[in-house]
């Protein structure tokens, strides 16, 4: 006897949600909020001094025909502390790196800098956060690529670790 | 002062360790206009938090959602309308920042989707309601 050829669908549809189970199994499982900036350029901003001895920040600074990387940090996070010597690494190479400092209090910037040194050519004060919205940041620390005209090219959501710093130096050279 | 040392045993040290810093000022402040408010409220309960997933911002004391908080109630106060701001968001966060699909693209499917099942159990099941001769 021939069956109707409807009655597969039930079975189709099982093995369907299996196979979906499957593949979310195989998957690694991304968490972060990419930012949907890349490719755009760096929105206006204008950021006070974060602390008496680095220049502030604005976003002409930034579209001044180099490359660099902006990082975006905070003196009470703690992960900003562990990838410290690797920004310091990063400058060694010659990568240029301008900071903004999020809810952030001055003399908190000095004594971070003071303990973990001071990469940074310029750090802008964002007390308000409002400029890592527009930039699409979805938290501390947070390291993008820049391009010479101030275009976003990449985002590296948390902190950077040894193995992220040959892969920022070569993002930023390929930028030149 | 040895009395005071169960007292110091009792403070939690790691509720000292990370701050955030300062706080937004519009993150826990209502605005003054009753309707704004009422406005920069409802689009609150609709986007999510960056930071912690699963909540809505208005439900979030995550530092990220006191900014997004503030964010809102700044632009609904210079006369913004929800619906260009949640673009706004959009346009920095991606779709995924909106409890609410536009329908369009993969949201146009979660919205059809429930009509399709609807409609395909009914010509499924339609064999079962014709009488039997």
């Amino acid at each position: 006897m021939n069956k109707p050829w409807f009655l597969w669908i039930p079975l189709a549809v099982v093995a369907f949600i299996g196979g979906l189970a499957i593949y979310g199994l195989a998957v690694p499982k991304d968490d972060q909020v990419h930012s949907a900036m890349i490719g755009k350029k760096l929105p206006a901003f204008s950021l006070p001094a974060a602390t008496a001895g680095v220049p502030a920040l604005s976003s002409a600074d930034m579209a001044d025909g180099k490359p660099r990387l902006l990082n975006i940090f905070a003196s009470w996070c703690l992960p900003c502390k562990a990838e410290a010597p690797h920004l310091e690494t990063l400058k060694a190479a010659g990568v240029e790196i301008d900071a903004i400092a999020v809810r952030d209090k001055p003399e908190d910037v000095a004594a971070f800098l003071a303990e973990f040194g001071n990469p940074f050519r310029r750090i802008g004060s964002d007390t308000e956060m409002a400029v890592q919205l527009k930039l699409g940041s979805s938290g501390v620390p947070e390291t993008y690529v820049i391009g010479g005209d101030g275009t976003i090219l990449f985002q590296h959501i948390g902190d950077i670790r040894a193995e992220h710093v040959p892969m920022l130096i070569e993002k930023v050279n390929a930028a030149k | 002062m040895r009395a005071w040392v169960p007292i110091l045993l009792m403070l939690a040290a790691p509720a000292f360790a990370q701050g955030s810093g300062p706080t937004p000022a519009l993150a826990n402040r209502q605005l003054a206009d009753p309707a704004q408010e009422a406005e920069a409220m409802r689009l609150m309960h609709s986007l999510r938090c960056i930071q912690c997933q699963g909540q809505s911002i208005a439900d979030s004391d995550a530092a990220m959602a006191e900014t997004m908080r503030a964010e809102v109630r700044q632009q609904i106060a210079a006369g913004q309308k929800p619906q260009d701001i949640r673009s706004w968001m959009i346009d920095r966060y991606g779709e995924w920042v909106s409890f609410e699909p536009d329908i369009k693209g993969s949201g146009l499917l979660l919205w059809i989707a429930p009509f399709l099942i609807f409609f395909a159990a009914i010509w499924l099941a339609r064999g079962l309601f014709r009488r039997r001769t």
